[in-house]
């Protein structure tokens, strides 16, 4: 396929955050040594960004003045062996250029907000240095992002799933060396290994559904697999379902699904900015991306669809239950992503794949939108407990452990705090599904969907959302009405302008979002552009009846929670007032329902007992103890001592040379008494020779 | 003409007592005479034969062994006169610092 308009600029999706990178890598410990120095770092890593999210906006103009015509740009080749014929290839369609545009777009306000962000967080953490080591990952996270969205077979899309695996991993456990409160522990990168380790869980997943798709459809690359599918669908159902099943459990590696969605929460130990662009924003949104991208796979086989739709439902109601009883407001919003992705992967389970990525992109503004306020409210709690460390001189504040994340530390802050407030108000009414903001119209498609599709996933997910309504109003009870439950939250303090800025701009996403694909006739803009790439899907129009039910639960879970927390604010040290109702059940929200305590029982405890076994009994009693010690060196030391030192050396080797020494003494023992001196003796020895010489002759 | 078995029985006679008297004497002038006895027991035999084949090889070689004889007895009788100086006897049974 030729290449049209800017199509030739796809590379630099990827080298320009590279570039950035690189620069930052290479002069960022020159930068640290000037006064503008952090700036120069945030702004070169930014721009790097921003230069991905012009190249993003230039190929979707490119694609759009095609009239959404796919166009690859192939760019080097990879692995040629046999009929393996890897390219990096780059794809440019209306899926991928609205991925390439949210992955840049968001990221780019996120680069700008970290240098802000990152400003006071390395001087509360006192590592002023770890600052460049930030950027340079953080732009790595979206040259990999655009690998993976980018990419023009499942081998290339693979590269950047584990590339932002890696950058994850990195970023979760960027204060590697401390917990989330500061203090020296391995928690965090303990969260970052356990994040790590569950996608790899994941990741095998998706190679088995790679390898059985090179198997059977010979090929990796997206066209040439979706050709092949129909085929084989026909012949070996069994086949694609084991492949999309396969898959599924890589998208729930990646998307925190059950049963893998536990590192997410974990995953909060990152700095803000992080949890805001790879925890709720982009990475955990590529399972979704992967299912959309291999639509044509699904829509084959109907059984692994609804798996996947009910897999997506039952993630989103459950993850909502923990969201209810938890107080740390990161772990709110990532049980709330969570629960947002259980919304996308049911969308795409059940074939409304342009509600899904609608849903995608909605989430990403204003799930970002949160947790980048959320880092604000944490940043000016740490602000309000720094001054109040200064003010009362060195005394008693320095013993007591402050945890400027937890909620009941807060309170009342929409007075000290107002603009952060006024955003994360916005970012709430669009996740809780409130017209007319973006989330309302990307969650009503949803269940418009669900509705028509499988009842049952249409309930889930409505208590589902229900259920988001809820904790977020208690979100916001919590945190910025009442009373400050603390000192530090009384003193609490805004934010600066490079942080509010872009969450003003990620505000005004949220509440404009919507307007991408509007459910009336002539606004459906959104399913045309992406009916391009998925085939002409039929634009449902607004159901009333489905959104004034979710409309009508909403305003009803915002005023359940306003008499539960906002009617009678928390008092300092008073339990949550859910507790005594719902008892045993709440328990079970504030723990998580247990599934960590659950997985430590049956996976890790039983592993470690293999590995204690396989250490133990295996390798040190038999290995070591009996093959190593017994056999072997037991062996060996009784042929060498016994057998050749005791035996051979001492007996026979010995025996030949002291026999050989004494032979040799005797002898000259003996004949020395010939060498007397006397010549006379001689003499005669020479006569007496003579003689029997002579003898012998005559004899003879 | 006297048969040569005479000859050479009395060369054989000459060389035995020669021999025996280096063997048994104790004063190197003795055993150097015995020397010379048994070298002319050699010189006896040597012309007897000579004369016997008609050859004069023998006679030849009898030359040079009196030449020889009377260079040994030179360089022998020096050693004699020197080992009395250092030790003051020329007894060859106190002579025996080669033994090993």
């Amino acid at each position: 396929m030729e290449t049209h308009g800017f199509a030739f600029l796809a590379p630099w999706l990827i080298f320009a955050p590279l570039v950035g990178l690189l620069l930052n890598i290479l002069l960022g410990g020159w930068f640290m040594k000037q006064p503008w120095g952090e700036r120069a770092i945030g702004a070169i890593a930014a721009s790097a960004s921003g230069a991905a999210f012009v190249v993003s906006a230039l190929l979707a103009y490119t694609v759009s003045a095609a009239h959404g015509e796919l166009m690859t740009v192939p760019f080097a080749q990879w692995i040629h062996i046999g009929t393996l014929e890897l390219d990096w290839t780059f794809r440019l369609d209306s899926l991928s250029t609205t991925m390439m545009l949210v992955v840049s777009g968001v990221g780019t306000l996120i680069h700008i907000y970290a240098i802000g962000y990152m400003h006071e967080d390395v001087r509360f953490k006192n590592d002023i240095p770890r600052y460049q080591r930030f950027f340079v990952f953080l732009n790595l996270f979206i040259a990999a992002m655009m690998i993976l969205v980018s990419g023009d077979s499942y081998m290339m899309l693979f590269v950047g799933w584990e590339g932002v695996g890696l950058c994850s991993f990195l970023l979760i456990g960027f204060w590697y060396d401390m917990d989330t409160l500061g203090r020296s522990s391995w928690a965090n990168s303990n969260a970052a290994k356990k994040a790590f380790i569950t996608n790899r869980i994941g990741d095998f997943g998706f190679l088995i559904a790679g390898f059985l798709m090179f198997w059977r459809l010979g090929s990796f690359q997206f066209d040439q697999v979706f050709a092949a599918a129909p085929a084989l669908a026909a012949s070996d159902h069994t086949t694609i379902i084991l492949i999309t099943l396969f898959m599924l459990i890589g998208v729930a590696g990646k998307s925190a699904q059950i049963p893998l969605y536990v590192w997410l929460p974990d995953a909060m130990a990152g700095p803000t900015p992080v949890s805001a662009l790879i925890h709720a924003a982009t990475m955990v949104t590529a399972g979704v991306y992967l299912i959309t991208r291999s639509a044509p796979l699904y829509t084959l086989v109907p059984e692994a669809q609804y798996i996947v739709a009910m897999t997506g439902a039952v993630t989103a109601l459950f993850a909502a239950t923990i969201a209810v009883g938890q107080y740390d407001i990161k772990k709110v919003l990532a049980y709330s992503t969570i629960s947002q992705l259980g919304f996308m992967v049911a969308a795409v389970g059940m074939g409304a794949y342009v509600a899904g990525m609608f849903h995608l992109i909605t989430h990403a503004f204003f799930k970002a939108l949160l947790f980048l306020s959320a880092g604000s409210v944490i940043l000016g709690l740490e602000r309000g407990h720094h001054h109040l460390a200064h003010g009362h001189g060195h005394g008693d504040h320095h013993e007591e452990v402050f945890d400027p994340g937890d909620m009941r530390n807060m309170g009342g802050l929409r007075k000290t705090m107002p603009v952060t407030f006024w955003l994360y108000m916005i970012g709430t009414l669009a996740l809780a599904g409130i017209v007319p903001f973006a989330g309302f119209w990307s969650k009503d498609e949803i269940l418009l969907d669900a509705n028509l599709h499988y009842t049952g996933v249409y309930w889930i997910l409505t208590i589902a959302a229900f259920l988001t309504a809820f904790y977020m109003g208690r979100q916001i009870w919590m945190v910025f009405f009442g009373e400050a439950r603390h000192e530090a939250a009384a003193h609490a303090e805004e934010s600066p302008a490079v942080m509010t800025v872009p969450l003003m701009v990620l505000a005004a996403l949220s509440v404009l979002g919507g307007a991408l694909n509007l459910p009336f006739e002539g606004f459906h803009n959104l399913t045309h552009w992406l009916g391009h790439t998925l085939g002409e899907v039929e634009a449902m129009p607004l159901n009333g009846v489905v959104a004034g039910v979710s409309t009508v639960l909403a305003l009803t879970a915002i005023f359940v929670s306003w008499l539960l927390y906002g009617r009678n604010p928390l008092k300092a040290g008073q339990p949550d007032p859910l507790k005594k109702p719902l008892g045993l059940a709440f328990t079970g929200m504030e723990n998580k329902w247990f599934v960590d305590e659950g997985y430590w029982f049956a996976i890790v405890d039983r592993y470690v007992d293999i590995a204690r076994f396989l250490a133990d009994k295996i390798d040190w009693e038999f290995w070591h103890d009996f093959v190593h010690e017994k056999v072997i060196a037991g062996t060996y030391n009784w042929l060498s001592n016994s057998a050749l030192n005791e035996g051979l050396d001492k007996r026979v080797i010995d025996a030949i040379a002291n026999g050989l020494g004494k032979a040799t003494q005797w002898l000259s023992g003996t004949t020395r008494k010939f060498q007397n001196g006397f010549v006379r003796s001689y003499a005669l020895s020479v006569f007496l020779g003579v003689v029997i010489i002579l003898g012998y002759l005559l004899l003879k | 003409m006297v048969d040569i078995s005479y000859y050479i029985l009395l060369s054989a006679v000459l060389f035995t007592i020669g021999a025996m008297g280096v063997l048994v004497r104790r004063n190197p002038l003795i055993i150097f005479m015995s020397v010379e006895l048994m070298l002319n027991a050699a010189n006896l035999a040597f012309v007897s034969f000579a004369s016997m084949h008609g050859s004069l090889d023998g006679q030849i070689f009898v030359f040079f062994v009196m030449t020889v004889a009377a260079a040994e007895v030179a360089v022998g009788l020096a050693l004699i006169v020197q080992i009395f100086k250092s030790r003051h006897s020329i007894n060859v049974d106190e002579m025996n610092s080669l033994k090993g």
